[in-house]
């Protein structure tokens, strides 16, 4: 398991979240005292836990970070506007489970075939929304600069304004406070790992991820469309002079990303029932492009382990050092694998994964 | 517009430096009567006071003027720059507020130069493991930065979160009649102030741009890797570029400080960068007087005409995509191409037209063939396979 792995690391982290902020901190640092802890004992105490509860959560990073890494690898562009994708299958769920009746916090009893049923609707509604969303996406902002040949500070430009714009479409439609949704299936325990519970939720979130994610990988590796797919990520001019469609092959990776962030939405809103808001994907964002850069930008099983290992870190973090501190730890990982790998665990390169 | 831009910029470019500034002072001039002027169509009032409508739009300017370093100078996409607008601030306010832990009350003068010290120093330390990346990972990175900033002033007891410092020092100096020259309520002091600090910051960017420093920037923005190549010691220009931006965001928190007399934790957050990146590219990145005016779009425009709030992020979000396809030098474009001695230069390589055609970065002018050979492809620093064929 890679979560073992990653406990040595945190005293480094809190050195560098230290030498991170001196600008603020420097006349400051004789109050540490107070605002920060250091509580190893609590890191142990809640070592199973928080791996669970970590791989559990980091599985949805890893759906989100597919996106990134997808379209980075075939454009060599960070799609900002992907988090907004995320939050357009989040409202999608929530709508999907509005209409079929459910009200926020009630808890019907429904046999379990039609949660199953409810589910899987809310699911597909979420991967088409978002996928549309994403080819729409990339038809009205990045198309026309591809077209012109833009520079690439241009694209960067264009996501930060998507996003931006996305953003507000969503607050001006459903209001700047996050609505809650109802929970279709309730966590309980199912069993425990060395006195951590394992609640059905997780399970179901760790193995439809883990499910999701091997169908994205024999889609690009083994597919013709996914052989298309590498051939542009690899060198896009020849791919061109070799008969594939390179507006195609763009095209399907956005839906490719757009379908993963929708089925991330759903069981983000299943672990977070009153998650939907409209800047609900700024931070998790910022995650998942964390855990691709972690894995290794542009590689498929990078994006999956990256996500697991900042789901993991992340809630390490939150024991060791307090639950302020916990969106901190993904930026300081971030920053430290930009500095001492910045290929990241896997190394990058969609092109380069073979089928 | 484009050629009419271009045709004054053009003769803008002709003229001698001392009818240069024969033009410039009046107009600053009328620049610092405006709020006591306060002229029908363009006065904010009576939704909000004109005088600090206009101090805002002063305050905005300035942090164009330096994202611009940073953005249209160095071609670096920072994302966090309301950072170094926060750590500015909160340096103002740890040093003069009697909230403060730290018990000094400095005054304002003696907390520029710090602050601006401080935030360079911090510019300095961000830009460090960042800057040897590619271009799209340091704009995650500053990201991640502006909102670790945000994150410290929530969460770290000595900076007051959201209870925030008041009484932050402000200038002294009285009007004859005993009434402050700086306060909160009338903001017509430091609007002079800022105009004033503006046209400062103005002048000595305007050297930097023209030194090697400013001409390594460019090298860096337009091409990276021919730049290393020849011999411009990249990463440190890029460092500078951050550096040099970065204390003119801590020059704007302090301003902006002194003149609320109040910070907290309440808007620094991510949004605000995206503004100020919007401000830069409306204007026309690299174009100090295009910033100044894309800052005044984004600041002034919502006073005037009373936005709602949600839809002005909205407008200028489109408008960031809108302009980066139909109009990606910005509204008034012309970025600065060359060199010490530029203009001549350009003149004297390619007569009168070519003064202009450095503005066409746009991919249209290079496809129609009317730019001269010496001005570089666009494809600045990056993969041979970035923005695509």
């Amino acid at each position: 398991m890679p979560a073992a792995g990653r406990a040595p690391d945190a005293p480094g982290e809190r050195v560098i979240s230290t030498v991170l902020d001196p600008a603020v901190l420097t006349p400051l640092v004789v109050h540490t005292e107070a605002w920060i802890n250091f509580d190893v004992g609590l890191l142990i105490d809640r070592f199973w836990a928080n791996t669970i509860n970590g791989l559990a959560y980091g599985s949805i990073y890893a759906l989100v970070a597919l996106g990134y890494t997808l379209v980075y690898g075939v454009l060599q562009l960070i799609n900002f506007a992907h988090s907004e994708i995320f939050v357009i299958g989040v409202f999608g769920v929530y709508l999907t489970f509005l209409g079929l009746g459910f009200e926020p916090g009630a808890l019907p009893n429904l046999p379990l075939a039609a949660i199953i049923l409810d589910l899987l609707l809310a699911g597909v509604v979420a991967m088409v929304v978002a996928g549309l969303a994403a080819v729409g996406l990339e038809r009205v902002a990045y198309r026309p600069l591809r077209r012109r040949n833009a520079p690439r500070l241009a694209f960067l430009i264009t996501a930060i304004g998507a996003s931006f714009a996305i953003q507000q479409v969503i607050r001006i439609v459903r209001g700047s406070n996050p609505e809650g949704t109802i929970r279709l299936l309730p966590p309980s325990p199912a069993f425990t790992v060395f006195g951590a519970p394992v609640t059905n939720l997780q399970i179901v979130i760790i193995l439809a991820s883990i499910a999701m994610f091997i169908v994205a990988d024999q889609f690009v590796n083994r597919s013709r469309l996914g052989r298309g797919i590498r051939a542009v990520a690899q060198d896009p001019a020849t791919a061109t002079l070799m008969g594939v469609n390179r507006e195609r092959v763009i095209m399907i990776t956005f839906l490719v990303g757009g379908v993963l962030a929708g089925a991330a939405a759903l069981f983000y809103l299943m672990t977070i029932p009153q998650g939907a808001v409209y800047n609900g994907g700024f931070l998790l964002g910022i995650k998942a492009f964390t855990a691709a850069v972690l894995g290794g930008i542009g590689n498929l099983r990078g994006a999956l382990l990256g996500g697991l290992i900042l789901g993991v870190a992340e809630n390490y973090g939150q024991s060791l050092f307090g639950g302020d501190w916990r969106d901190v730890v993904a930026f300081v990982l971030l920053v430290l694998v930009l500095m001492f790998r910045p290929t990241g665990i896997l190394g990058e390169s969609l092109a380069r994964s073979r089928a | 517009m484009r050629t009419r831009f271009a045709t004054v910029s053009h003769w803008w470019n002709r003229q001698s430096r001392p009818v240069q500034w024969a033009y410039m002072v009046p107009v600053v001039l009328f620049l610092l009567a405006l709020p006591v002027l306060n002229p029908p169509i363009i006065t904010t009032e009576p939704y909000t006071d004109f005088p600090i409508s206009l101090f805002n739009a002063a305050v905005f300017a300035l942090i164009a003027i330096g994202l611009n370093v940073v953005i249209g100078q160095a071609g670096l996409l920072d994302l966090g720059y309301v950072g170094f607008f926060a750590i500015g601030a909160y340096t103002a306010a740890l040093l003069s507020s009697p909230d403060s832990e730290l018990g000094v009350r400095y005054p304002w003068l003696v907390i520029v130069p710090i602050a601006m010290v401080v935030t360079m120093i911090s510019g300095v330390i961000l830009g460090t493991p960042t800057l040897r990346l590619r271009g799209d990972y340091l704009a995650i990175v500053t990201l991640g930065f502006g909102e670790i900033v945000r994150l410290l002033a929530d969460n770290v007891d000595p900076l007051r979160g959201n209870r925030g410092f008041q009484n932050i020092a402000r200038p002294g100096g009285e009007f004859a009649d005993g009434t402050p020259i700086f306060s909160q309520t009338d903001a017509l002091g430091f609007y002079w102030l800022a105009v004033i600090i503006i046209v400062i910051v103005l002048l000595f960017m305007g050297n930097l741009e023209r030194s090697r420093v400013g001409r390594a920037w460019i090298a860096v923005r337009e091409d990276e890797d021919a730049a290393e190549l020849s011999g411009v010691p990249t990463y440190r220009f890029k460092i500078w570029a951050f550096a040099i931006g970065a204390a003119v965001g801590g020059l704007s928190g302090t301003l902006f400080a002194a003149q609320v007399g109040y910070v907290n934790n309440q808007r620094f957050d991510v949004t605000t960068s995206i503004l100020y990146l919007a401000a830069v590219v409306l204007g026309g990145q690299g174009n100090k007087v295009g910033v100044i005016v894309g800052a005044f779009i984004v600041s002034y425009i919502p006073d005037r005409f009373q936005f709602e709030p949600q839809y002005r992020f909205l407008v200028f979000g489109i408008a960031l995509i809108v302009l980066m396809i139909f109009r990606p030098q910005g509204l008034l474009g012309m970025r600065q191409h060359l060199l010490t001695y530029g203009r001549q230069a350009y003149q004297k390589l390619f007569g009168a037209r070519a003064a202009v055609a450095p503005s066409g970065l746009s991919a249209s002018s290079r496809a129609r063939g009317d730019l001269p050979e010496a001005v570089p492809d666009d494809h600045a620093g990056t993969s041979p396979r970035g923005g695509g064929e």
